[in-house]
């Protein structure tokens, strides 16, 4: 141990207050302006060419990958899971989509009807979209993009993972022991009270899913506040970490409401303690309050992340600074903020004061306001930007595209009015899918396409990625854009069968649904194969200059093997190309006879 | 900033093994960059276990809300003098913990293994002592909300003229007894003094629980006097009392306002429940306030529970001399955590207990 520190070569860091730590900035940047004249061709290639170890090979067995402590590892391991969580759960979707081609359609009972989307439901939200960008994605780039070997807390973060699994087996035991389940994912009293199959089950699971969040979050927050690299100051960070910090504010503050929440059902299931079933005195109503209180902050736990993807592939791909900077950075801690009181509006029908709807109505249109600021500053960026339509690209342009449409049907939910209308219909489930999937899911894959060839150091293929990309957008519209049309005609969610003259929609919609399914599986065929079979890439293809790019690809097990440099993670101009390596290299490590001149100033 | 100046001046002595060095995980660059992530973790812990608890005083609030006659009654049944004892038994705990806290950080890690044992043996005490008071009100019927029934006297009793229940809570506590001691003796025998030692402080850790079993016991029959059933009685007195207040006010619900403004459905329910011309006895809607008061003790206690673990671990870890000036951590950790599970204490004891 002692002599890995001595390796580190890293004094005890005093810095108690701001000039400490700028003179010290500047010391760095001195003592890199040195390393620059120095750097020779072999130094380059040691750093940023392709490593003979790297985190995948420097340890063999399963074991290696059982108990690693490796946030690279445990990220992988978690994408692992959560794409088996994803392709589970979109099988049962789509034979939901299946069953309801037909009006009268009996290919699944009504009761299997009523588990099969319960299923999708839970495992979608609670086993895939929560966890999904941050603890495979974020667990892999969050530490590098600090500059630091690892989070703070490794056990801390494999145990996540394990709690991960534990969490999604207790909630598919549910199916295998618990008889099935039939409440929808959030549970409802007094149904979920009375009903006889596996609530305990899933809620158990669930519970077990919300430690397993709140230990992602825990790790992420105090990694952010204590182990930036010397000089790396707050906005010198990517806006990627600036949304997985509002994300962890989430997760540690909400979800623990979420784990009271679910004791109490499961103890008022099995004991009858009488807080929410109405027939010992219990207020249905209230389990709705506390589930909301979660459930609502978590729909930002799943959109938060995907936006802080979305600000760094759009700011790449145009290699133009990211327009506002500090605005997205501070939309995403209000968004997280304004989060917490906006539940109210998924109760305006089960009976609260007009009082109370009211204010919970306009606070929802408030919340509107941060998410907007980031589609304005997205699309500022783009203007004049040199846009590249690779496959992440086109991920983070379609993101847009269809996270406009999700936000803004949320405001026709959020009006009183309308919404008395539209709740509980396939309005609703549209909106959500447009967010969650649209936004979430269409992130996730724009980030994986971004950052899969520095996880396995080889490039995929853009043209079937974008084949794929297009097959993504274009079935997930054909699937979710006539369920706003039957939504608003009313058509009503969670039916097994329905009136004969929303048939055509639905059929259109189970279309839609199998060319989004071909989509997904393309993107996932494509990555998969350039993990294997893909063209060796050099450690920065994309001229991105956040600090995990400084890496080789795939990274070293410490991450880095040198002090990585400490620049503006959107000054695109700090990165040369080096056609040695075939890559872009920090303009401090550059063969200074071959770089051109600065564009622009530095900023700092 | 203190270990940071004391981190460069024992930075020689490598081949020392107290060396903070041992200590320090490799993805960290320095001690405190070490103990100040540490420190942070543990309050945004702590954030989350005040959220946890929030939701259970939500309920509370809420539901005395709805119904302040059920609780100004049913509270009487709560014994304040053993739970004022019990108040007294983890403020002083917390007293030494913090004592435990500062010999950490001085490097005494003898006087801190001598405070973390009393730590520990307060806390098994606290849940002795609850497990008198749990186990005398299942006696008496007094359940949570479905399984509420209320009669006097106490029916069957086990050896020594025990509650079946406490003697049913104390067999764990047993087992780990007779294992702790037995598996000292063991390590003591093959000459693991070492070991030993641990295994005895452990023994005198779970005897508190018995101690405090001991005492709740004893106060009961001196209050009791000759007879059980007297003790009950004199307890349900104000129950019975109040008993035709609650009926009352349960039937005539109509006009209560409710919070929610949903209107009343579950009252509804509510008095049809309670029996018609229940005076006599306490009417089973009186279970809502026990569902909250075991919800939230119970809680509470499994939080004891998982304090002692920690406090074990470190009881060990200073048995190997493990603290140092600039290495303190665990220490400083689970001593924040300790006094946050005293401090739902504090809250819990009048909110449940002291309510008139
Ligand atoms: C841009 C701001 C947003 C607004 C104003 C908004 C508004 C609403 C409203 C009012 C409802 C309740 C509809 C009803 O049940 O009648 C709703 C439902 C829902 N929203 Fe949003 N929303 C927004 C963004 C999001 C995001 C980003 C997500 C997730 C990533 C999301 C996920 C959901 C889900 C899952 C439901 C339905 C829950 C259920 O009943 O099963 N929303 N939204
Ligand atoms: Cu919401």
């Amino acid at each position: 141990m002692v002599r890995l520190k001595r390796a580190c070569g890293q004094t005890a860091n005093k810095l108690p207050d701001e000039t400490q730590q700028r003179q010290r900035q500047n010391t760095v940047a001195f003592k890199l302006k040195k390393v620059t004249t120095m750097a020779t061709a072999e130094t380059r290639n040691k750093i940023f060419g392709t490593p003979e170890t790297n985190y995948l090979n420097c340890t063999k067995g399963w074991k290696s990958w059982a108990f690693t402590l490796d946030h690279k590892r445990i990220g992988v391991m978690y994408l692992v899971g959560v794409t088996i969580a994803l392709f589970l759960a979109g099988a049962f979707a789509l034979i939901l989509r299946s069953h309801l081609v037909k009006f009268d359609s009996n290919m699944l009972s009504y009761d299997r009807y009523n588990q099969m989307f319960t299923l999708h439901g839970a495992v979608m939200v609670f086993a895939f979209i929560i966890p999904s960008i941050p603890a495979a994605l974020g667990n892999f780039v969050l530490p590098m993009m600090l500059g630091a070997k690892d989070v703070a807390f490794p056990r801390m973060n494999l145990a996540s993972f394990y709690l991960w699994i534990v969490g999604t087996m207790c909630l598919l035991g549910a199916i295998l022991f618990g008889g099935g389940l039939d409440t929808g994912w959030t549970f409802y009293t007094p149904y979920s009270i009375e009903t006889e199959t596996g609530v305990i089950w899933a809620t158990f699971g669930a519970f077990v899913l919300g430690f397993s969040s709140i230990f992602t979050g825990l790790n992420f927050l105090v990694t952010v506040n204590t182990m930036r690299s010397p000089g790396q100051t707050w906005f010198k960070l990517p806006l990627f970490l600036w949304s997985l910090y509002a994300t962890s504010i989430i997760q540690v503050l909400a979800t623990p409401v979420l784990g009271i929440t679910l004791l109490l059902l499961i103890a008022e299931k099995t004991m009858h303690i009488g807080v929410f079933d109405p027939r010992y005195g219990g207020d249905p109503v209230l389990f709705q309050h506390f589930f909301w209180f979660y459930s609502h902050p978590a729909v930002y736990i799943m959109i938060l992340p995907g936006m802080g993807v979305i600000s760094e592939l759009i700011s790449v791909y145009s290699q133009k600074r990211i327009f506002g900077y500090s605005f997205i950075a501070f939309s995403s801690v209000a968004i997280a903020l304004l989060g917490f009181l906006v539940w109210g509006h998924h109760m305006f029908t089960s009976g609260q004061s007009p009082l109370v709807t009211l204010i919970f109505s306009a606070i929802t249109f408030s919340v509107a306001i941060p998410s907007a600021v980031k589609v304005f500053n997205w699309l500022a960026t783009l203007f004049k930007g040199s846009i590249l339509l690779n496959t992440p690209m086109l991920y983070a342009l379609s993101f847009i595209f269809l996270f406009g449409i999700g936000g803004l049907t949320g405001l026709f939910l959020g009006a009183l009015s309308t919404d008395i209308h539209l709740h509980d219909t396939y309005f609703v489930v549209a909106h959500f899918h447009f967010v969650m999937v649209g936004g979430t899911l269409t992130a996730l894959l724009g980030g994986l396409f971004h950052w899969w060839p520095k996880m396995f150091g080889r490039m995929y293929n853009d043209f079937w990625g974008r084949v794929s990309c297009a097959l993504v957008f274009i079935g997930f519209n054909v699937t979710f854009f006539p369920q706003f049309v039957m939504g608003a005609r009313g058509m009503p969610r969670r039916y097994a069968s329905y009136d004969p003259e929303f048939q055509i929609f639905h059929q259109i919609s189970t279309v839609g649904a199998f060319v989004l399914g071909i989509g997904i599986l393309l993107a996932y065929g494509v990555l998969v194969y350039a993990a294997r079979y893909g063209k060796r890439c050099g450690s920065n293809p994309f001229r991105a200059a956040s600090m995990e790019w400084q890496s080789s690809s795939p990274p070293d097990f410490h991450n880095f093997i040198h002090k990585p440099t400490v620049n503006d993670p959107y000054d695109f101009d700090s990165q040369v190309y080096d056609e040695e390596l075939d890559t872009y290299l920090p303009r401090e490590y550059a063969d200074p006879a071959k770089t051109p001149p600065r564009k622009e100033p530095v900023h700092h | 900033m203190a270990i940071a100046e004391t981190h460069d001046t024992h930075g020689e002595h490598h081949d020392d093994h107290h060396d903070h060095g041992e200590f320090i995980a490799h993805h960290f660059e320095s001690p405190e960059q070490q103990f100040d992530s540490g420190k942070l973790g543990i309050w945004i812990f702590l954030v989350t276990e005040v959220l946890f608890f929030s939701g259970l005083f939500v309920l509370y609030t809420l539901y005395r809300n709805y119904h302040p006659e059920i609780f100004q009654v049913a509270h009487h049944y709560l014994d304040k003098n053993l739970g004022c004892l019990n108040t007294i038994v983890l403020l002083f705990s917390s007293l030494t913990m913090a004592l435990a806290v500062r010999s950490a950080q001085t490097g005494k890690n003898k006087n801190c293994e001598t405070y973390l044992l009393i730590t520990m043996v307060c806390a098994t005490i606290f849940l002795g002592v609850k497990a008198v008071e749990y186990s005398h009100k299942w006696d008496l019927g007094i359940w949570p909300r479905s399984m509420f029934h209320y009669h006097e006297g106490v029916h069957e009793t086990g050896i020594f003229g025990l509650s079946n229940y406490l003697i049913k809570l104390s067999v764990i506590p047993t087992l780990l007894l007779v294992g702790f001691a037995g598996y000292a003796a063991f390590q003591y025998l093959t000459d693991k003094a070492n070991n030993a030692r641990f295994y005895i402080g452990m023994t005198i850790m779970v005897l508190g629980y018995f101690a405090g079993v001991v005492g709740g016991v004893v106060y009961q029959n001196a209050i009791a006097g000759d007879s059980h059933a007297h003790a009950a009685l004199q307890t349900a007195a104000p129950l019975m009392l109040h008993a035709a207040t609650i009926d009352k006010s349960s039937a005539g619900h109509d006009d209560h306002v409710h919070a929610d403004g949903e209107g009343d459905s579950h009252d509804d329910h509510d008095h049809a429940d309670v029996p018609a011309g229940s005076q006599e006895s306490v009417p089973d809607s009186v279970g809502i306030f026990f569902s909250i008061y075991y919800c939230m003790t119970g809680l509470h206690a499994i939080h004891i529970i998982g304090g002692i673990v920690a406090l074990a671990w470190i009881y060990r870890r200073s048995q190997l001399g493990h603290w140092r000036e600039d290495y303190f951590g665990p220490v400083d950790y689970v001593g924040l955590y300790w006094h946050l599970v005293d401090l739902i204490w504090i809250y819990l004891f009048p909110l449940l207990y002291l309510i008139d």
